[in-house]
Order: C-alpha cells, then sequence, then structure tokens
C-alpha cells in the first residue's frame, strides 16, 4: 500500500481531531457575551476549557508538523497561498490564548472585560476561517503549473467558502453551548441548553445546506468515492438533528456527543470529496495537487508511519485521562470558593 | 532599496518572530526543571517553604509559558506562509523532525501542564509531581526536535538530491538527528537556558531580600539560583567551545565571520580581537586589541592550529565548492560581518557578566561572611536576569545570521527560499500586525511579570494559628482562571 494514501487519511485524522477539540473551546469562547451575566458566571464558562484548552490547541500544531512533513508541496501551496486568511488566524489565536492566562490576573473589571472580548473574538474570527479555508481547498483554487496559489483573500470569499465558514462558525458555536451545559450547574447550564436549542436550529439549517451542496460538487465533480461522501454527509445530517433532540430532552452528554460526531462526519465528508487531490486546482486540473504529486517520499513516510503508530494512541489515551481527571461540573460555589480563598 | 522586498521583509519577519519567541522559551524550559525540584523538595521533605516557592515560581512559569505556546504556532506557519519555496525544497527531511516534535514531545508537555496546573486538588501528591516532571521531560525532548531541524539548515546531513534536483529528500534519519551540530547545540541551548532561570531566580530572591521580606524562602532560592548559575555557565562555556569546534569542521565562514578574519592565519597570528573598529564599508580593519593563539586555541584546541579567513573562504567556494551560487551573491559567501563579530562578543561578554554576578554573590553571603550584605550588590544581582536574557537572544542572533546568505547551507541560499507569489504588501501588513501585537503583549507580559515577582510567595502559614477544619483545604480549588 501506498504511504502516502495512509498520511492523507492521518492528517485528516488530525484535523478532525482539532476541530473537534478546539471547535467546542471556540464555542464556548463565543458563548461568553450570551451566557456570562456576571464576573463568577464568566469564570464558571472559561473554567469549564482552563484545563484542556492548550492541549486543543496543540492539535492544529501537530496537524501542521505533519502535513509539512507528509506533504511539503500541498504545505506550501497552502499555507503561502491562504497567506491573509492564516495570519488573522494566528493573530486571533495570539489573543485568545494570552486572554485566558492573563485576564485573572488582575482583579480590575476594565481588565478583565478586555480579555473577555479578545476571546470572544479570536474564538470567532479561527471559527469561521477555519471553515472558509477548508471548503475552499475541497472546491479548488486557483493554483499554476508551479503549484503557486495565483488568486487572493478574495478568491477564497466565495459563496460556498462563505458558507462553509457559516457552517462551522454555528456548528462549533452550538457544540461549545453544549459544553458548557453539560460542564457547569444553575443559571448557566439552564440558559446553555436554552441558547442551544435556538442556535440549533440555525445550525441545522445553515450546515445541510453546506453539506448538501457538498455533495452536489462532489457529484459533478465526478469524485471517485462519492458513494462514501454521501453516505458520511447523511451521517452529520442524523447526528446534527440528534444532537439537537438531545438537547431539547436535557441528556447533555449525549447532546455533547452527537455534536462531536457531527463534526466528525462532516470534516471526513469533506476529506473524502477532496480525495484523491489535496488542493484541486481550478486553473487546470492537470495543475492540481495531489496525493501522490505533494507527499514525501516512502523513506519519510515510513518513519513518520512508525512515530504516528506508537505515538497517536499514546497521546488520546492520556488526554482522555486529562478529560476524565477534570470530569467534574465547574460549579459557581467552587468558582466563588476560590475567589474568597484567594482575597485572603 | 525596495520597501516592499518580500525577501527583506520575510526575513525580517522570521528573525522578529524567532526572537519574540525565544524570549520566552528558554525561561520554560529551565523554570518547568526549577519548579519540579521544588516540588520534590516539598514532597520528600513536608517543607511548607518549598510548596510556596513552587507556587511562587509556577505563576511565573505559566505567565511566561501562555507566551511561548502562540508565538510557537506562528513560527510554525511562517515557513509555509514566507518560506513556500524552502518548504518544498526541504520539506521531506526538514518536516519530520517538526512532526516528530509534536507527536513525542508538544502534547505531551501541553496536556501534563494543563494537569499541573489545574490537577493540585484533584490528582494524588505523587502522581500530581509525576506531571511536572513529564511536562519537563515533553519540553526538552521538543528543543531537541527544535534544535535537530534547525541543525539541518545549519549542516544538512541524512539527504539525497532528487533525481530532478528539484528537492533534497531524506535517506538516513539517524544522520539527522544525530547531526554534529544539533549534538553540540543542544546541551548548549538547555545550559543557557538553565543559566537564564538562576538569574531569574537570583533577581527576583535578590529584590526581596533587599527589601528584608520573604527572608525564610528567599535565602535557599537565592543560593539555588547562585549555585546553578555557576554551574551552568561552566556548563554553558564547555558546550559553546565544543559548538564551536563543529561549527569550525562544518561552517569555517560563520567562524571567519565571528572574529571578521580576513586572511587565513595560524598559531600566534590567529588571534582573538576583544574589541575592534573595521573601516565603514566592513572590508578591513583599522584597529584592534587581541590575545594571540586564542582563536587557533578556540577553533583547534591547538596552539599552532589554522584558521581559514574569509577571503581565502570566498576564493575556495567561488571557485570549487559552489560556483553555481557564486554569481547571486558577487562572489561573497560571507554574513554581515559587524553583526556576527560583535553579536559573539556581546554573547560571551554578557554571559561572563551575568556568572560573575553569581560568583560575587556566592562570597558575600558565604556562611564565615562578617558584614551583612551591601545594598549595592543586591541591586547589581537583579541585573543577573537581563545579562542572562540578552545573551541568550543575542547568541541566536549569532547562530542565525552566521548561516546567511545561506538558508540551508551549500544547498540554497536566503534569497530563494522566499515565497515566490505572496506580495510584499501582505507580509508588510503581517509584519506591522505582528509586530504591534508583539509589543503590546510584551508590555502586559513584563507588567504582569514584574508584579507576580515583587508580590513574592504567599506567606508561610503562622504555627501558632489554629488548624483549619478538615476538608476544608482539600475542597477549595487552588487554580481558576
Amino acid at each position: 500500500m501506498d504511504l502516502a494514501y495512509l498520511w492523507f487519511f492521518i492528517v485528516g485524522f488530525l484535523f478532525v481531531g482539532y476541530f473537534v477539540l478546539d471547535g467546542f473551546d471556540f464555542g464556548v469562547g463565543m458563548s461568553l457575551p450570551f451566557l456570562g451575566k456576571d464576573d463568577i458566571g464568566r469564570r464558571q464558562i472559561i473554567n469549564t476549557i482552563g484545563p484542556v484548552w492548550d492541549l486543543n490547541e496543540t492539535w492544529v500544531i501537530v496537524a501542521g508538523a505533519c502535513l509539512f512533513a507528509a506533504f511539503p508541496e500541498w504545505y506550501a501551496t497552502l499555507f503561502s497561498g491562504f497567506y491573509l486568511a492564516l495570519l488573522l488566524i494566528l493573530l486571533a489565536l495570539i489573543a485568545r490564548g494570552v486572554s485566558f492566562e492573563y485576564r485573572h490576573q488582575r482583579d480590575s473589571l476594565r481588565w478583565k472585560r478586555g480579555f473577555d472580548t479578545m476571546i470572544v473574538v479570536g474564538s470567532a474570527v479561527p471559527a469561521l476561517l477555519w471553515g472558509v479555508a477548508v471548503a475552499n481547498i475541497v472546491q479548488g483554487v486557483p493554483i499554476d503549473v508551479n503549484h503557486e496559489f495565483t488568486g487572493s483573500l478574495l478568491t477564497l470569499l466565495n459563496p460556498y467558502g462563505l458558507l462553509g465558514g457559516l457552517t462551522t462558525l454555528l456548528l462549533f458555536f452550538t457544540h461549545g453551548v453544549y459544553f458548557v451545559a453539560l460542564k457547569t450547574d444553575g443559571r448557566v447550564r439552564e440558559d446553555a441548553r436554552r441558547l442551544a436549542a435556538r442556535a440549533g436550529l440555525a445550525t441545522i439549517v445553515v450546515a445541510a445546506a453546506f453539506l448538501v451542496w457538498t455533495v452536489f460538487n462532489a457529484l459533478s465533480a465526478g469524485a471517485p468515492l462519492v458513494g462514501v461522501v454521501i453516505a458520511l454527509a447523511a451521517v452529520a445530517a442524523v447526528c446534527l438533528i440528534a444532537s439537537w433532540l438531545a438537547n431539547a430532552r436535557g441528556v447533555e452528554g449525549w447532546a455533547f456527543g452527537f455534536g462531536a460526531a457531527t463534526i466528525v462526519a462532516a470534516v471526513l465528508t469533506l476529506w473524502f470529496a477532496l480525495f484523491p487531490n489535496v488542493m484541486p486546482s481550478t486553473t487546470d486540473p492537470a495543475y492540481s495537487l495531489t496525493i501522490e504529486n505533494a507527499s514525501s517520499t516512502d523513506y519519510t513516510l515510513t518513519i513518520m508511519s512508525w512515530a504516528a503508530l506508537i505515538f497517536l494512541p499514546l497521546v488520546l489515551a492520556y488526554q482522555a485521562w486529562t478529560y476524565w481527571v477534570f470530569r467534574k461540573r465547574v460549579s459557581r460555589s467552587r468558582i466563588e470558593r476560590a475567589a474568597a480563598a484567594a482575597a485572603h | 532599496m525596495d520597501l516592499l522586498d518580500p525577501l527583506l521583509l520575510a526575513r525580517w519577519q522570521f528573525g522578529l518572530t524567532t526572537l519574540y519567541h525565544f524570549l520566552f522559551v528558554p525561561l520554560t524550559l529551565g523554570m518547568a526543571l526549577t519548579v519540579a525540584i521544588f516540588q520534590t523538595a516539598w514532597y520528600r521533605t513536608g517543607n511548607q517553604k518549598w510548596l510556596h516557592l513552587t507556587r511562587f515560581f509556577g505563576k511565573l512559569f505559566l505567565i511566561n509559558f501562555a507566551m511561548g505556546v502562540v508565538t510557537g504556532i506562528v513560527q510554525e506557519f511562517q515557513f509555509g506562509m514566507n518560506w513556500s519555496s524552502y518548504s518544498r525544497f526541504v520539506g521531506d527531511v526538514f518536516g519530520a523532525p517538526l512532526a516528530f516534535e509534536g507527536l513525542m514531545a508538544f502534547f505531551f508537555e501541553a496536556t501534563f501542564i494543563g494537569l499541573w496546573i489545574f490537577g493540585w486538588d484533584k490528582l494524588p501528591k505523587g502522581v500530581h509531581l509525576a506531571t511536572i516532571w513529564i511536562a519537563t521531560a515533553g519540553a526538552w525532548f521538543s528543543a531537541y526536535f527544535i534544535l535537530a531541524a534547525n541543525a539541518f539548515m545549519q549542516n544538512p546531513v541524512g539527504y539525497r538530491m532528487a533525481q530532478d534536483g528539484g528537492r533534497a529528500e531524506m535517506d538516513d534519519f539517524l544522520a539527522v538527528l544525530t547531526n554534529p551540530v544539533a549534538l553540540a547545540a543542544l546541551p548548549h541551548t538547555l545550559f543557557a537556558a538553565f543559566m537564564l532561570t538562576s538569574g531569574v531566580i537570583i533577581s527576583v530572591s535578590s529584590w526581596h531580600l533587599l527589601r528584608g521580606q520573604h527572608l525564610e524562602m528567599m535565602r535557599p532560592a537565592l543560593k539555588y539560583g547562585l549555585w546553578g548559575m555557576i554551574v551552568t555557565f561552566a556548563g554553558v562555556a564547555i558546550s559553546g567551545d565544543q559548538l564551536s569546534l563543529v561549527m569550525v569542521a562544518t561552517q569555517p565562514m560563520k567562524m571567519a565571520a565571528a572574529e571578521a578574519l580576513f586572511n587565513s592565519a595560524c598559531g600566534a597570528d590567529a588571534s582573538f580581537s576583544l574589541f575592534s573598529i573595521g573601516t565603514p564599508d566592513g572590508t578591513g580593519e583599522i584597529w584592534s586589541l587581541r590575545v594571540p593563539y586564542l582563536l587557533a586555541l578556540l577553533s583547534t584546541h591547538s596552539f599552532d592550529g589554522c584558521v581559514e579567513g574569509i577571503n581565502d573562504l570566498n576564493m575556495q567556494y567561488t571557485t570549487e565548492l559552489f560556483p553555481q551560487f557564486a554569481d547571486q551573491v558577487d562572489g561573497n559567501f560571507a554574513p554581515i560581518l559587524w553583526v556576527t563579530y560583535w553579536s559573539f562578543r556581546w554573547m560571551i561578554g554578557l554571559g561572563a557578566i551575568a556568572a560573575l554576578t553569581a560568583v560575587v554573590g556566592l562570597w558575600l553571603t558565604r556562611r564565615s561572611a562578617k558584614r551583612p550584605v551591601p545594598a549595592w550588590a543586591w541591586k547589581l544581582a537583579i541585573w543577573a536576569w537581563p545579562a542572562s536574557l540578552f545573551a541568550i537572544l543575542i547568541g541566536w542572533i549569532f547562530t542565525e545570521m552566521g548561516r546567511q546568505p545561506w538558508i540551508v547551507f551549500s544547498l540554497m541560499l536566503t534569497q530563494d527560499g522566499v515565497s515566490p507569489n505572496v506580495p510584499g504588501w501582505n507580509v508588510v501588513l503581517s509584519l506591522v500586525a505582528f509586530t504591534l501585537i508583539y509589543a503590546i503583549l510584551a508590555v502586559v507580559e513584563i507588567g504582569l511579570i514584574v508584579r507576580t515577582s515583587k508580590r513574592g510567595p504567599d506567606p508561610l502559614p503562622d504555627p501558632d494559628a489554629p488548624p483549619p477544619p478538615e476538608g476544608a483545604l482539600e475542597d477549595t480549588p487552588t487554580t481558576v482562571y
């Protein structure tokens, strides 16, 4: 078997992991203005992701590094081509990351509100732009014979790309609100469940449109695995509706679980629609980057496969353990006790 | 000069983000170990002062760690954004250590630091102690893989050229991981990181001791910092000496540029200049203060060794080794001399100054000392932190600027590595944006670190006070945002 094909799916797996994990903490960040009525409430919300946002974010770093190592041509074309979009994502991630660490360092309301704003914007911008970027990768962009992207930022802002961005924005938002409902108590939990019910409806409409469009694109482009694409899109749709129903019935764990499954199935839908290209060229299909012409040598991929085979299960195990250690709900009284202890 | 020259801008951006990233990373490497050692001391002795020191330096560590992570993402994305031709050319070799770093080290570090921060009241004591040691090990492994990737740029090994000459392909991963430059750079970098950490601890404890506060905790912290500084300076010096031997063997031009040595010299003539004034165009020397034999000794470990000069190397590179690149660099393969010359000296000089403060400190605080430490000495000691920090930063300037004009020595010139399709104004925009956000964050970060340092550790509990009710302590969360 050709290892490049394996790595197409390992990179896909890493992006699935990233979107599921950082996806819900983007959503938690975006939910602050809707659910955080006072400072204790906002701290309660932020603390649901306190121990894990950092390890969630490492997934994008590892996904980027593996993309670089396994598909240098793809990495080079993508990162230089989507320059301004990635710049905005980076600035947002910087602002967001430091805000988590710095907002609690001073006991001033202005100081905290400033960082809260940065958390909201820093979560919304990547949630939107990752969707724009991935939708454009799947749809194809202008790429010349040297594998150089010849468009601009405006090239990416086409209807399908924007719908992709809106889909991830809403999907991550709802996914994050399910998580808040699952991990808090009291008023925040009640508000989160109500908000998720409303946001979930908008998500279903937008995501369904995006999935249908993706399936049509795959059909008209003659994607070799179009059957799998259709099946996965259907799974995504079912999970999406199931998560909404679970939330309406108040079973928060199931709502969050189906929310995560929706993201897994949606990202896989896109990945199989892309196969066997990694970045189709709209200039001339002959210029497209494919799994075969964008990948590293077999020697490099063999070594990396061993590393992934040994370490990815280990990573999953200790990260799962981390979630287990912090499985308890973040209660309002707990934050109040910590605030009282810090004041002494 | 074209202000929108993407090459120039991309180089500025790389330099800026690298240095900014490196403001935080070495302290993370060294402080993680320090915190782990203090926590182990508490675990074994049960003495509260070690717990409070763990918490206190842990706070400084975390303020710093957040910045290291967010600037690290920029560092990785930059290769593809600004240096796509480079990424296409070396991705097969250069990408692998980066991917290994992510899979084998960075995941560990980030996950276990999260467990350490929030796990105080959730994990058994011994498991909690293990988390900080695992995070420390993860950080060091990260450093190793990143240095292995960087070493490929300094001294490419373990590859062959593709048949069409379009890219370097890995054929020996073990050689990439055991690159002599990486093996020599790793101890040098780690020792330097511990030296900086010692500098931070000396500065902070001196500040408190000058004011006569937290004596029972700051005295042992100071001792730890002073001895740490001495031991690690010795380590930095020895490993630096090894590194320069490797440098002379693999990148003779870098050593010639560090000394601004134009003509090859042997024995007594291979002297080391402590200070030098060159002609404005940088092609000659007007006056210098020299130590005979020292350069020969540094470069070859022998009094009568020979060191190649810039002119001879240029001749050799242009005619024999790299004629295909000669036109692009106008026959001059030397980096910018005033940068390499002065950065080499400032790196060593600032490191030596930091170590000197530790020697003076150990003398003044020795057990048999008759008189109290004078205030000026405490104030002087506070400079141990900035001196060691700048020594490290300038060391990286030397390493990376000394590699020029190559992006990968002998294989690719820096000017050929830049992204061909990214317009200059895009790079300007990102350069301005990063510079601004970094400047703002630097102000906030320094403010927070100074504030936290000045506030000091929580005071030790009053031994006469009644014990708190059973269970109250366990139930109080220690870390919340």
